[in-house]
């Protein structure tokens, strides 16, 4: 990252501090908010962040590490949630795995080179009636099959055209 | 999207901005009176009194009180919230705003799980267009000297924030690890207030009483398990969804009504559940009997029953939260346990070490997930001891 | 949403997860209605205040409860499950150290139940432990070692690691850490965040694979730890222990070419003991010199004697500062803080570091003796220094951090070569062979070994600021300070207040003795502070430094003091990261007892009637103190290092 760039969000973090008078129920919301724009929570963040809440960086870390849905690496532009848990898995969820291995060409837990996509398990969705489903980012898939993976995929990859670059916003 | 033929108590017909209207007409306490009548127990699971639970928090000192939405139904198997959230949210928030008005309390929040962000949006409008009817705000229906509102908390991706104190826990910033207990949220919660943490059913369900009375909802349902409940039924069976069944229904019933007639075994509760076999299909779902938030999920003959208690303890292995030994080492022992049976090289005696270490488990862990991680485990083993055994071998 | 409830005492501080642990309030006075509920353990009956802990009530029934995460000095945690009794009438079993008794109950503390649930608890902790008791250096000194046998632990029921999963982190001066030992109680991090407030070590992840780690995963030596080794105190295993030089220091002794000098610090001798099977408070002083000597040092000097050096420095300091203020009119850096604990000299260079000039430039008692031993001992005994080895007998883990800052070399030699902690000595002693309690006495060598009651009460929590005033108001108004202070004695600083504050009006103006005239300037006398009132404070562990440093950043009351005794570690040096383990209030408290009553035996309680200061004045450091010779040899200066490390 940019020295700027971090100058930039660190500014940011300080006003989301701020609509929380500083106060520490405000830390998960500017976690999130830090997820979301910069896809991780670097460390460089994490040490920011706790300067705003003045609290330590590692007690940034410990909750960072304690929630699935943040992260200390850097996560693609897609993140791929496919559920492992109990309905989605006798639905055919290991089909589907497969299938995803396939099309992006990683395993679970990993992150297409082009910075991307990132694939990962998760535990229920709250669509086994309609399994097996996956997330991706906030949108919710629900009986997905290994045939309906590459369109899927596809219409993600469409949304930023084929000349996204490696290291992009790296 | 609910599939339930008969409109029992959810899902009966409401007018949403009269009931509050009526409500507030009433004095706290006879709310309170009415839904301690109704004999309603929280609908998320733990099945404790809810009017205890209000009468607590509105005897409670303090400054400031919260009511808090869980709204983080991680359950495996459990979905009724879902479709709540979605198509009954206006019901939600005015059963906040019901509990908010019989607890003394200005400051409401909904603590939505991260996996259900695609919701959010269409609750904030329904929060906006509440604002709008005054049913939210200051002086709610022109009621004098009552204002409450509601702001949505996104969770991160916890099961275990499902826990109420891992729940508040979370909301003022820290890893949601459960508290020590007592004192209870309801005297000492969200930034030391006391706090009411309330189930998306359970509030929708007390807006039905106080509007159509105790004595009606308890037409459904037994004597201690009043009422009706959302089933989220998944698995083996042909018509998975949401079902609004009354309380105390047999599992078989159940059943016959999903179309999963055919099952072995139903997991009752989710993986923090129980895992019921054909033979005991006449019990009933009841909190005498077998308890659950809702989660039914059915597994057919074919099902490899030692698969799914493994699926489980993944499960929980990944979501606990780590703070308690039992909870922390005791699942990981649990899910080793399962793979020595799955290669076929658990002996006996290792087994009934096991399982001891899981009642053990489910004695002296600091919360309820890690007093019913060990469940599904216990109860798959005892059931389907043999299938187990006869299915596996180390020399094949 | 922002929270405006300031009123409560979760306001915007940071209110680490441990503490919202909302404890139940304890109820005061016992005749108010319903303060006492009756309760019955193992059909024992007592009444206890509402709020008790279960553990609390079974304490005063003599009826021992074991704990394992519980720290009497920590907030609760309720997280290690050995406590865990039957209440009558609950479906589960509850932590006896985290329940608040607040109706009548029954309680059984060893029915099966229970102690099959603590023996499954401490199987499934042994599981991740590895490492064999008898090569762990908390061999018979171990929590989790006590209760495996207490329990009848007779086999690894849930198996037992063997392969080490965690690097063992040796990058620290001070402290070393092996998680392959750790079982996750977190009173590491209940210290560190809670206690202490220096935040190095949380719990990241969760289930399984939780772990406590530093930020970013960094090596301990490159964080913001500042060394207290308070974790080390209170790590029920041996998890977290202290950079242990012995092996070195016996090579030095056994070298021939090695002049081995060990100084010894006034905590060690009150609390080594404890090592050795004594009561907490039995001080061994004159016995630790003779075990010191039979262990082959060849010297053994008592630290006391710099700590009077240091109050001659720092007492100097304060009074140039007061001139330069008051009578010169110039801009200097106030309060002057005390400088003698090296956690809190890292503490304030970590988070405060844009109050580095407050600092005391005198280096901490330890380094003016290294940098003494090897070059004016050096000289009167005739040995080069590079053949003196200078060993520090500390109780404090710092130290050893200490004697490694690059600029500790005035000497022109490593000032001072290892920093050992009581311990560590203990440790040695045992390996020679020697019954300390019961070694005859000898006292200190000559010269260095003279020392005041003033040097040795540096120990305790207010003592520097004691030793300090012993000698400062006897200077500045001529009088006797016993005339001034009943007995010599300095209340208000004593005790285990977390931040003590005084105020001393200066009755008369003294003459500047002429030791002081080149260092004031030439000014006769200290007229200049008669009537003037002289505000001075303590605090005792960084969460009360914080305390105090915050309300100096927000201009409070401390940032009109002028002089303020800092020490790292809860009760002063004797509850220093090097001392025996156990910690616990108690304990300190004897230690500190044992400390006041050896100082009244002592020929002099004030620091400038040290005859060998007189001495080393004339002798040596000649241009007085705060000199060019002092300042080169006696002071130093400090790193100004933030707290981002990434």
């Amino acid at each position: 990252m940019l020295a700027s760039e971090r100058e930039q969000l660190k500014a940011e973090i300080n006003k989301m501090a701020k609509k929380f008078d500083y106060h520490r129920s405000g830390l998960i919301p500017v976690l999130q908010y830090v997820q979301n724009i910069s896809r991780h929570i670097s460390p460089e963040s994490m040490q920011d962040i706790a300067e705003a809440f003045k609290i330590h960086p590692v007690e940034v870390q410990g909750v960072v590490s304690f929630y699935s849905f943040l992260s200390i690496e850097r996560k693609g532009k897609f993140v791929v949630r496919l559920c492992r848990t109990i309905s989605c898995d006798m639905a055919g969820k290991e089909a589907v795995a497969n299938q995803l291995e396939n099309e992006l060409g990683i395993e679970f837990g990993e992150t297409t080179d082009d910075g991307m996509f990132t694939l990962e398990f998760t535990n229920c969705l709250g669509m086994c009636d309609m399994g097996p489903a996956m997330l991706v980012n906030d949108d919710i898939h629900t009986r997905v099959t290994p045939e309906k993976v590459a369109d899927i995929i596809d219409s993600y990859r469409n949304r930023f055209g084929a000349h996204v670059t490696h290291g992009e916003h790296a | 999207m609910s599939k339930t033929e008969k409109k029992l108590v959810i899902f009966s017909d409401l007018d949403v901005e009269k009931a509050l209207k009526n409500a507030l007409q009433k004095s706290r306490p006879d709310i309170i009176g009415e839904v301690r009548d109704s004999g309603l127990k929280g609908r998320g699971g733990a099945g404790f009194p809810t009017a205890v639970k209000w009468n607590l928090a509105a005897a409670a000192q303090g400054e400031r009180k919260f009511v808090i939405c869980n709204a983080d139904e991680g359950e495996p198997g459990t979905f009724k919230d879902r479709v709540l959230l979605t198509d009954y949210a206006d019901q939600l928030i005015a059963g906040m705003v019901l509990a908010a008005y019989a607890i003394g309390s200005k400051d409401g929040i909904i603590y939505l799980r991260a996996e259900y962000t695609y919701l959010r949006k269409d609750l904030e409008a329904t929060i906006e267009k509440m604002r709008g009817k005054k049913m939210l705000g200051k002086r709610i229906l022109g009621k004098d000297g009552f204002e409450f509102d509601v702001h949505i908390h996104m969770g991160s991706g916890a099961y275990i924030c499902g826990e109420e104190t891992a729940l508040i826990e979370s909301l003022e910033g820290h890893r949601g690890e459960p508290r020590n207990r007592p004192p209870f949220p309801v005297t000492v919660g969200y930034l030391g207030c006391p706090t009411s943490v309330n189930n998306v059913e359970t509030f929708i369900t007390a807006l039905h009483i106080v509007e159509k009375g105790a004595k009606w909802f308890k037409t459904f349902g037994t004597e201690k398990s009043t009422g009706s409940k959302l089933f989220s039924v998944s698995g083996d069976c042909e018509k998975p969804g949401v079902y609004e069944l009354p309380m105390g229904i047999t599992i078989k019933k159940l059943l016959e009504t999903v179309g999963g007639e055919d099952a072995k075994a139903v997991q009752v509760g989710g993986a923090s559940g129980t895992c019921v076999p054909r033979k005991d299909f006449d019990r009933a779902i009841a909190y005498e009997d077998v308890s659950t938030g809702g989660s039914i999920i059915v597994f057919g003959q074919q099902r490899d029953m030692l698969q799914v208690a493994i699926n489980f303890m993944e499960f929980f292995c990944e979501e606990s939260c780590g703070q308690c030994t039992p909870c922390r080492l005791g699942t990981e022992t649990l899910l080793e346990g399962l793979d020595l049976l799955d290669e076929g090289k658990c002996s006996l005696k290792h087994l009934r070490e096991l399982c001891s270490l899981g009642e053990t488990m489910q004695l002296s862990s600091k919360c309820g997930l890690g007093q019913s991680a060990p469940n599904a485990f216990l109860s798959i083993v005892e059931n389907f001891k043999s299938e187990i055994f006869d299915t596996r071998c180390s020399c094949r | 949403m922002p929270n405006k409830d300031k009123s409560t005492k979760f306001g915007s501080d940071r209110a680490p997860a441990s503490s919202v642990v909302a404890s139940v309030e304890v109820a005061k006075n016992e005749k108010d209605l319903g303060a006492m509920v009756a309760v019955s353990i193992d059909g024992n009956e007592i009444k206890v205040p509402f709020g008790t802990t279960i553990l609390d009530a079974a304490k005063k029934l003599n009826i021992k409860i074991p704990t394992l995460c519980h720290h009497e000095d920590l907030k609760v945690a309720g997280v290690c499950r050995v406590c865990v009794v039957e209440v009558e009438g609950q479906r589960t079993l509850q932590a006896a150290c985290a329940y608040p008794i607040t109706s009548p109950m029954t309680i059984k503390t060893y029915s099966s139940k229970v102690r099959k649930a603590r023996r499954h608890n401490l199987d499934l902790m042994l599981k991740h432990h590895v490492g064999e008791c008898y090569s762990c250096f908390r061999n018979n000194n171990c929590e989790l070692q006590s209760l495996a046998k207490e329990y009848g632990v007779d086999f690894y029921r849930f198996g037992h690691d063997t392969e080490p999963h965690h690097e063992i982190d040796r990058s620290s001066y001070s402290v070393v850490r092996d998680m392959n030992k750790c079982i996750q109680c977190r009173r590491c991090v209940r210290t560190c965040i809670d206690l202490q407030e220096v935040g190095v070590l949380e719990a990241v992840n969760r289930g399984p694979d939780l772990d406590i780690a530093t930020f970013a995963d960094m090596p301990l030596g490159e964080v913001v730890c500042i060394n207290c080794g308070q974790c080390i105190n209170r790590c029920p295993t041996g998890a977290l222990r202290a950079n242990d030089p012995s092996d070195e220091i016996w090579a030095a002794i056994e070298d021939p070419s090695k002049h081995v000098v060990i100084q010894t610090a006034p905590s060690p001798r009150a609390a080594i003991g404890e090592c050795f099977g004594l009561p907490a408070g039995t001080s061994v002083t004159r016995e630790l010199n003779t075990a010191m000597r039979r262990c082959g040092f060849d010297k053994v000097f008592d630290t006391n004697f710099t700590a009077d050096l240091t109050i001659m420095e720092e007492a100097t300091e304060l009074l140039i500062r007061l001139k330069k203020a008051l009578v010169d009119k110039e801009q200097v850096a106030f309060p002057q803080f005390t400088s003698c604990s090296p956690g809190w000299v890292k503490y304030l260079e970590h988070f405060y570091p844009e109050y580095i000039d407050c600092l005391s430039s005198c280096k901490s008692p330890q380094q003016m003796f290294g940098s003494i031993i090897k070059t004016w001992y050096a000289e009167t005994a005739g040995i080069h220094p590079k053949d003196i080895v200078t060993v520090a007998l500390m109780p404090c883990s710092a130290k050893k951090f200490e004697c490694n800052r690059p600029e500790m070399q005035d000497s022109g030699y490593k000032d001072v070569d290892y920093g050992l902690t009581s311990r560590e000595l203990a440790q040695m002693i045992q390996e020679a062979g020697l019954d300390l309690p019961n070694l005859p006495h000898s006292d200190f060598d000559d010269p260095i070994g003279e020392a005041t009651g003033a040097g040795l009460i540096f120990g305790a929590t207010g003592g520097v600021m004691e030793a300090a005033l012993r000698t400062a108001v006897e200077i500045v108004t001529g009088v006797k300070t016993e005339k001034i202070f009943e007995n010599l004695d300095i209340i208000p600083v004593r005790g285990f207040e977390g931040v003590k504050y005084m105020e001393i009006k200066v009755p008369a103006a003294g003459p500047v003795p002429p030791i002081l005239s080149k260092a004031l300037g030439g000014l006769k006398d200290f007229s200049f502070l008669k009537g003037a009132t002289l505000k001075v404070a303590v605090a005792h562990g960084t969460a009360n430094a914080k305390k105090i440093m915050e309300d100096i950043k927000a201009g409070g009351k401390f940032s009109e003091c002028h002089f303020i005794e800092f020490m790292a570690c809860p009760g002063g040096c004797l509850g220093g990261g090097g001392q025996p383990i156990p910690t616990s209030p108690e304990i300190r408290e004897a230690r500190t007892r044992a400390i006041y009553a050896e100082e009244k035996t002592l020929y002099s309680r004030k620091s400038h009637e040290n005859p060998t200061i007189d001495r080393i004045y004339k002798e040596f450091l000649n241009d007085g103190p705060c000199g060019h010779k002092s300042h080169k040899l006696l002071h130093t200066h400090y790193i100004k290092r933030g707290n981002k490390i990434v």
